[in-house]
């Protein structure tokens, strides 16, 4: 009877957990096959390699699709070292307890742990403010007081500083992962702190600190609101070519589209929107690949 | 290790010399910014002009915004929906940036309901603002309580959202006051949506850019507009590209603007740019949805930006509703 009931639960609970499967993929796929339908007739070198205009037929999205690139290759290589430095710090450094401590260290110590506490409820609510407001700060403060202009320096900066909180609470994650006594063995051969972060607890969380990259490569590419506050373009007839270019992001251009009137641009947008698609999905492949060749090294 | 320390060096002195590289090369740009509405004449002439003078960049941050920028003098030509107003007005004089204000085009608005609606023949300007006005608020509500004629049917209401120039203008024309008007109807952001909207409620009414109208006609009914003056055409008068150009179609049609700082102006490239957009632009505005102005109006606002006048006509006190670009540009 007992065991009976159990399968029962097991049926249902299974069943359930196959519909919240099946639900938001399902969903996906509509979209997708949507867009696709709608777009990929429009999907051509054309397209790939052409300027905006404002001829649906003659508009492409290429500085959209190089300014995107290089605006988000920016914003990892700024946010990740950043973010996985205050990671380690805070995971690795703060509030650490040392043999033989002095009076004063110990005081230190605990004005380092309350330290980390303020830090970490303060990563934790910025990761939920709206983008925007990060538009504002990144064009007050790259754009004007830094004097970067509207570039595709302030661009990135503006993103990784928005992506930041998610790379640090993937990357604390991470460390806290790796085994206490892999620490402790190095330490016990006479590693110093830093010795024991680069070669052991980097190494081990590697893996999961690239998760935390896919999802801040995925959140900042699909981005629109903070660059154009910071005063990212719509209409561009050249591709950056350095980091104080003026750009423009596909977003940007797909937005510009799905508003405009006549319904050849929609197309366009749907487009733009597969472009899109196989950007992020690129971009992600590759932090994939490299996060299972180090996984496989690891064992 | 000692070959990854060598690979993050070079990487680094890569990134740097990239980043210096092409800073020496001196581009002349032409940077503008401004309203979504103005962007697509602005695209077409800047596509017209080409690259072989100037480099021209449009950012879209929409009216407000693109004061802001130009404000901080960080773009050289702004587009707007509605005039400058009195606040961004002062914000320009403390940075010390003078204006040149130019029409570029006129906007329709158009009135439109269901393709199968034929019971709406023409509505005045008194029916329209009892639909909208704030006091319309879940009281108005039937089509009948609009005009005794009309059937009993629920009247659903879409327009912009409340931060577009285009609210912004309709209730200035309709209900006299800016930014007043009943807040219970549907309201989006993009223009597509209220199409998309009307076109598929038998019972609704609703309002956009002209160009929209046009690139959905077979869709939608435009609605002919009585605004009981006969001296600007008698009865009720239909958005046509002719009665908005000959200021007819009244109260809601409505120029859009241009605003060039005036040290920018000295530029040649922003001389040639400017005096392009005004001579090329009239056969341009017509093919992206717009309105262009009467050639006179044209001339007059290439004279407005040669002789550098600064200032706007509107001196600060937001739309004029029924007063042409032309009676507007003569100082009247």
């Amino acid at each position: 009877m007992q065991e009976k009931r159990s399968t029962w639960r097991e049926t249902l609970f299974r069943n359930a957990c196959l519909v919240a499967v099946v639900i938001p993929l399902g969903l996906l796929a509509l979209l997708i096959g949507d867009v696709v339908a709608d777009g990929i007739g429009r999907l051509n070198g054309q397209f790939l390699s052409s300027y905006p205009s404002r001829f649906a037929s003659r508009a492409g999205i290429l500085p959209g699709l190089v300014g995107s690139i290089m605006l988000v290759v920016l914003t990892a290589s700024l946010a990740i070292p950043i973010g996985v430095g205050a990671a380690l710090y805070l995971e690795e450094y703060a509030g650490q307890e040392t043999v033989g401590d002095s009076l004063a260290a110990r005081a230190a110590r605990v004005w380092d742990r309350y330290f980390a506490t303020v830090i970490e409820i303060n990563v934790a609510n910025l990761a939920g403010v709206p983008s925007v407001i990060y538009g504002l700060l990144g064009l007050q403060i790259f754009v004007r007081v830094v004097g970067m202009g509207r570039s595709l320096l302030a661009g990135g900066a503006t993103l990784a500083l928005l992506v930041l909180p998610v790379v640090i609470i993937a990357s604390r994650e991470a460390i806290r992962t790796v085994p206490r006594h892999l620490r402790e063995a190095a330490y016990g051969l006479g590693a110093t702190r830093w010795q024991v972060s680069r070669r052991i607890v980097l190494p081990s969380a590697a893996p999961g600190i690239l998760t935390g990259a896919i999802l801040a490569i995925s959140r900042a590419i699909g981005e629109t609101a903070p660059i154009i506050v910071i005063g990212a373009l719509t209409y561009v007839t050249f591709v950056p070519n350095n980091l104080s270019s003026e750009f423009t992001a596909l977003p940007i251009q797909i937005f510009n589209w799905v508003s405009r009137p006549q319904e050849e641009f929609a197309v366009n947008a749907a487009a733009g929107i597969i472009v899109l698609l196989v950007t992020v999905f690129s971009l992600n492949l590759i932090a994939v690949l490299l996060r299972n060749r180090l996984e496989r090294r690891l064992r | 290790m000692n070959k990854r320390i060598l690979t993050i060096i070079i990487t680094a002195i890569a990134l740097v010399g990239f980043a210096v590289g092409c800073k020496g090369k001196d581009v002349k740009t032409i940077s503008i910014d401004g309203s979504s509405t103005v962007f697509p004449i602005t695209e077409a002439v800047a596509e017209e002009f080409g690259s072989s003078v100037a480099r021209v960049t449009i950012g879209v941050s929409g009216t407000g915004g693109g004061m802001q920028k130009f404000c901080a003098a960080e773009v050289d030509i702004t587009g707007a929906s509605r005039p400058i107003k009195p606040t961004e007005v002062s914000a320009c004089a403390e940075a010390g940036i003078e204006f040149i204000e130019v029409p570029v085009a006129y906007d329709g608005l158009a009135v439109v309901v269901h393709a199968s609606n034929s019971f709406v023949d023409y509505l005045t300007v008194d029916e329209l603002k009892r639909m909208w006005e704030p006091a319309a608020q879940r009281t108005i509500t039937n089509w009948n309580q609009i005009r005794p004629t009309f059937p009993s049917q629920p009247l659903n209401l879409f327009g912009p959202g409340v931060d577009s120039g285009t609210y912004d203008y309709f209730t200035k024309a309709i209900v006299g006051e800016e930014h007043a008007s009943r807040g219970d109807f549907t309201s989006s952001e993009d223009d597509n949506v209220i199409v998309q909207g009307v076109a598929t409620d038998e019972n609704a009414l609703g309002f956009f850019g002209y160009a929209y109208y046009e690139a959905n006609r077979d869709r939608l009914r435009v609605i002919p507009i009585e605004d009981g003056d006969a001296t600007n055409g008698a009865g009720p008068i239909e958005p046509s590209p002719e009665t908005v150009a000959n200021s007819t179609y009244q109260p809601l049609s409505r120029p859009i603007f241009i605003y060039i700082n005036k040290a920018a102006a000295e530029r040649q490239e922003i001389k040639d740019f400017v005096h392009f957009y005004l001579r090329e632009g009239r056969s341009l505005v017509r093919e992206v949805g717009y309105i262009p102005l009467p050639d006179s109006t044209y001339d007059l606002a290439t004279q407005r930006f040669d002789a550098g006048t600064t200032g706007s006509v509107f001196g600060g006190g937001g739309s004029r509703v029924g007063v042409s670009a032309e009676d507007l540009l003569r100082g009247n």
